[in-house]
């Protein structure tokens, strides 16, 4: 059935990019200076040349790297990431344990920004030649403008520091032995000015989009039809202007759904967030070649899935889109 | 300026010295200005006029559709004894649907493209909160019977896309017709449809009105529509009545120069004239130019031919196009047949028409031979050189030598660049000095009858029929011996339309062009070719001297679309079998 092949082919083409992304970057890390011996050694205060050579040894770093490329690889398509010697755990198991902080933090975000963003633009658009609809618009202007680190250490310096409404950092209250739905409380409070930051930029990208979209298909002919129906002017905004307006936003909620590994770094350093972002910092740092690579394969995953989610959506969204696009 | 009204009572809608008033800065004060007339229950109205005229406005107004700026200055609309333009907004959304229902120009964008059609139509009961969710359903279905859908059941679930402009256009009337309506309006509702499909809705809508019992405004710019439908007839110009009384009156005796231009500038007289011999006295008085196309002799090959060889300019064979899409999720992949052994040929100087409706393959026919398409199989010999075998660097040295005028003057010049410089950029890309082809951007401007000054405006700041000048200038530029015009005029007001063939039939002698004309409208190709071929799905069906198709076509589907042409006087009902098939 043309349905299963549209599947198999996207998964055959995601697969195929997937393998390219990381020869790519196992080439572009290896292109760095330094490795994860010479930081080990350098950190142990060791600058002894056999000591070195031991540890390359140890991590096969002492092979060409064609055969490194090739040893990597194998494992990958064993779903067997390597080992983190910094860590000392294996690449897997260090991934999955810090993936769910993120996901919720970078979900929450993403449902912030895309919720309040479509409803702060409906009402700017409704409220097109209103002062209301101007201070939306404004407000949407600040938080596109502001860098989001800014707005990370203004949120924690009113709501922490001076209202002390809100926990500064961190994932959940350290020593508080919260379980059940005491910890889900815990955890949500920690996570409400860390998902606000993230998700402002986007909220106010929303925001201008949706109040634009709305603005331009209330221009058109079928709106005219709808009025002349006799519809109530709420049902009008909903049914026709909103629906046909949002067709533009999914396309840009799938580019920022596939941000959600790789895209808190920023976020989960400055709250101390225990998230994927923070891990990869690390590793960068350490040059954890096996970790970093890990790292990328999920982001890269992640934005493959979310392009695949975006274009089934859209289809469920527009009848008109029917045909297999490549 | 109101006609008496015979029948007793008062009107259902009588509108009293009406004036709507323009936003500043608009190229007059009002939009429609004093107007008053009557519209009696069960009576055809059109208000006809040109673009600009005014004569939605007021129809707008009524539905409380103005668009922003515009505003009721003065007067009056009164709808069964009720202000219409006094009444608050939801007492009026009461009325629109229920009362006055309306159907617009463009079926393409008028109705949600998002929505299947049963939602849109069951929306209507909707709005004014009646039947069940289920009654509702039955009765949309009952509605696309009612208005001869072929498979009202599956056009039910259907979205806008998967129906022709012709269906859509029937299903706007459904929803229009779904209350049951008092008062029809119908902005122009056949303008953007094929000849045949235009004159089944105008049977449909004068069907369903004399069923109901129902009043129409019916808006158009058309007089050959007029003579189909009227009742009655108001003619606007800029904004006042000019002239108004019964259809076969006003149609008969103009007493107005405007409506009288406005009757001559419809090419279908020409057709009918030749159609009847008795009538060809009577067109004796018509302009010249209208007359060229009845009096020109009827060569395949025009005078020219004496001095150059003989060896046509382009000519074509064998030529196929298949449009193939991949399938879709749950489709099997479609094949569409655009073009199917095409083969014909066009003397230089000479002026051909293809004539077909949307979807006969003739604007494919266009692409191919300008190189915007490629065919299948097939040859397309220009002077003797086969451009569908060339490639690269050679196409594109070939390609200077047939241009292109578009249908859409809005959409066909990028509104970001200068006049001047959108017709001097041909001449740029083929090697010609900035300064030099941009001096002869103002000649050509010169040519078609711009002033100077316009190189340096916006293609925003000119008119419909101004922009098609400029088209059809950025045409001549590089100097082609074939102009491909696909559509050139379809989209201008019907005076305007005879402006602008005049200029191409006074260029094409002056400058010893060729002539390739695509129409979907034979009183268009009635006035300026030579020879038409008649396309249908592809294939031709019938070629030949314009003249002698016009008065004896050969094939049943060129008689169709010559007896579809409204306005003609002797044209019989459309055939109730085709109804159905758009």
């Amino acid at each position: 059935m043309a349905y299963v092949s549209l599947i198999l082919g996207r998964v055959g083409k995601a697969v195929i990019v997937l393998l390219a992304i990381l020869v790519f970057n196992f080439f572009l890390i290896h292109a760095a200076p330094g490795d994860p011996a010479a930081v080990m050694a350098g950190e142990a205060g060791a600058t002894d040349q056999q000591f070195l050579d031991d540890l390359r040894e140890r991590f096969g770093l002492d092979q060409p790297l064609p055969v490194q490329l090739w040893r990597y690889m194998s494992g990958v398509l064993q779903l067997d990431f390597g080992y983190s010697y910094r860590q000392q755990m294996p690449v897997l198991d260090l991934i999955l344990d810090r993936l769910p902080a993120t996901l919720l933090l970078t979900g929450a975000a993403f449902c912030i920004s895309l919720l309040f963003g479509i409803i702060a633009g409906t009402l700017a658009a409704m409220r097109a030649k209103r002062p209301s609809g101007s201070i939306i618009m404004g407000l949407a202007l600040l938080f596109y403008a502001t860098p989001l680190y800014w707005v990370a250490m203004m949120a924690v310096l009113v709501f922490s520091v001076t209202l002390d409404w809100l926990p500064a950092y961190g994932y959940s209250t350290v020593g508080a032995g919260y379980t059940g739905l005491a910890h889900a409380g815990d955890v949500a409070v920690h996570l409400i000015l860390p998902a606000l930051t993230l998700g402002l930029f986007f909220m106010a990208v929303y925001t201008r989009m949706t109040r634009t979209s709305m603005l331009s298909v209330s221009q058109q002919d079928f709106v005219k039809t709808a009025r002349a129906k006799g519809l109530a002017p709420g049902v009008i905004q909903r049914r026709h202007i909103l629906r046909n307006a949002l067709l533009p936003i999914i396309t840009l909620a799938g580019l920022q759904a596939g941000q959600m590994v790789g895209g808190a770094v920023l976020t989960e350093t400055v709250f101390a967030w225990p998230g994927i972002g923070r891990l990869m910092y690390e590793a960068l740092m350490q040059r954890d070649y096996n970790l970093l690579l890990g790292i990328f394969f999920f982001c890269a995953l992640l934005v493959i899935l979310f392009n695949m989610l975006t274009d089934v959506i859209y289809r469920l969204a527009d009848p008109r889109i029917k045909q297999g696009a490549t | 300026m109101s006609e008496p009204i015979q029948e007793s009572g008062a009107p259902l809608l009588r509108i009293e010295r009406l004036a709507l008033a323009l936003p500043e800065g608009a190229d007059r004060l009002y939009a429609v200005d004093n107007v008053s007339y009557d519209l009696t229950a069960g009576e055809i109205l059109c208000v006809v006029g040109e673009s600009g005229s005014g004569k939605s406005m007021t129809a707008n107004a009524l539905m409380g559709l103005l668009p922003t700026g515009v505003h009721v200055a003065k007067g009056r609309a009164l709808f069964d004894g009720q202000d219409v333009l006094a009444m608050d907004e939801i007492s009026h959304r009461a009325l629109r649907g229920r009362r006055i229902g309306m159907i617009f120009q463009e079926p393409m964008t008028a109705l949600n493209p998002l929505m299947r059609v049963g939602e849109q139509i069951a929306e209507v009961f909707e709005a004014h909160g009646l039947l069940t969710p289920r009654a509702r359903k039955e009765k949309a279905l009952a509605l696309l019977e009612e208005v001869r859908l072929p498979d009202p059941a599956s056009a039910l679930r259907a979205y806008p896309f998967e129906l022709s402009g012709g269906q859509r256009q029937r299903v706007m009337i459904a929803m229009a017709l779904a209350l049951e309506p008092e008062l029809l309006i119908a902005d122009e509702p056949t303008t953007a449809l094929d000849v045949t499909t235009q004159a089944q809705i105008l049977h449909l809508v004068k069907d369903l009105q004399a069923r109901r019992g129902m009043a129409v405004m019916f808006i158009t710019h058309d007089f050959g529509v007029v003579a189909e439908i009227a009742d009655r007839v108001c003619v606007m110009r800029e904004g006042k009545i000019v002239e108004m009384g019964e259809a076969r009156e006003v149609l008969d005796h103009p007493r107005h120069d405007y409506t009288r231009a406005l009757i001559d500038a419809i090419p279908a007289d020409v057709v009918a004239a030749v159609g009847r011999p008795a009538d060809v006295l009577a067109a004796v008085e018509r302009p010249a130019d209208v007359l060229a196309a009845v009096e020109r002799p009827g060569d395949a090959i025009p005078p020219q031919r004496d001095d150059k060889d003989s060896s046509p300019l382009l000519s074509i064979s064998g030529l196929d196009k298949v449009y193939r899409s991949s399938g879709g999720w749950f489709q099997p992949k479609r094949e569409v047949v655009a073009l199917d052994g095409i083969g014909f040929s066009l003397g230089k100087g000479e002026t051909l028409g293809i004539v077909g409706e949307s979807g006969s393959g003739k604007s494919t026919l266009g692409r191919c031979i300008v190189g915007l398409n490629r065919p299948d199989n097939g040859e397309i010999r220009l002077d003797g050189v086969d451009l569908s075998a060339l490639e690269g660097r050679e196409l594109r040295a070939h390609r200077r030598r047939i241009q292109m005028v578009f249908q859409d003057p809005y959409a066909s010049l990028n509104p970001r660049i200068r006049v001047g410089m959108a017709i001097a950029q041909g001449p740029i890309a083929n090697g010609v000095p900035k300064a030099e082809a941009l001096a002869q951007a103002q000649a050509l401007l010169a040519t078609v009858g711009l002033d100077g000054g316009a190189a340096e405006r916006y293609p925003h700041e000119f008119s419909g029929g101004q922009r098609q000048r400029i088209g059809i200038a950025r045409a001549l530029a590089l100097n082609p011996e074939l102009i491909v015009a696909d559509e050139a005029v379809s989209a201008l007001d019907v005076s305007i339309q005879a402006q602008v063939l005049t200029l191409l039939d006074d260029l094409k002698q002056k400058l010893d062009l060729s002539l390739l004309f695509i129409t979907h409208d034979l009183r268009v190709a009635a006035q300026i070719c030579d020879r038409l071929i008649v396309m249908q799905k592809g294939r031709i069906v019938e070629h030949g001297i314009a003249r002698e198709i016009f008065l004896s076509p050969q094939h049943p589907y060129t008689r169709e679309l010559l007896e579809a042409i409204p306005g003609r006087r002797d044209a019989p009902e459309p055939a109730t079998a085709a109804a159905g098939v758009l």
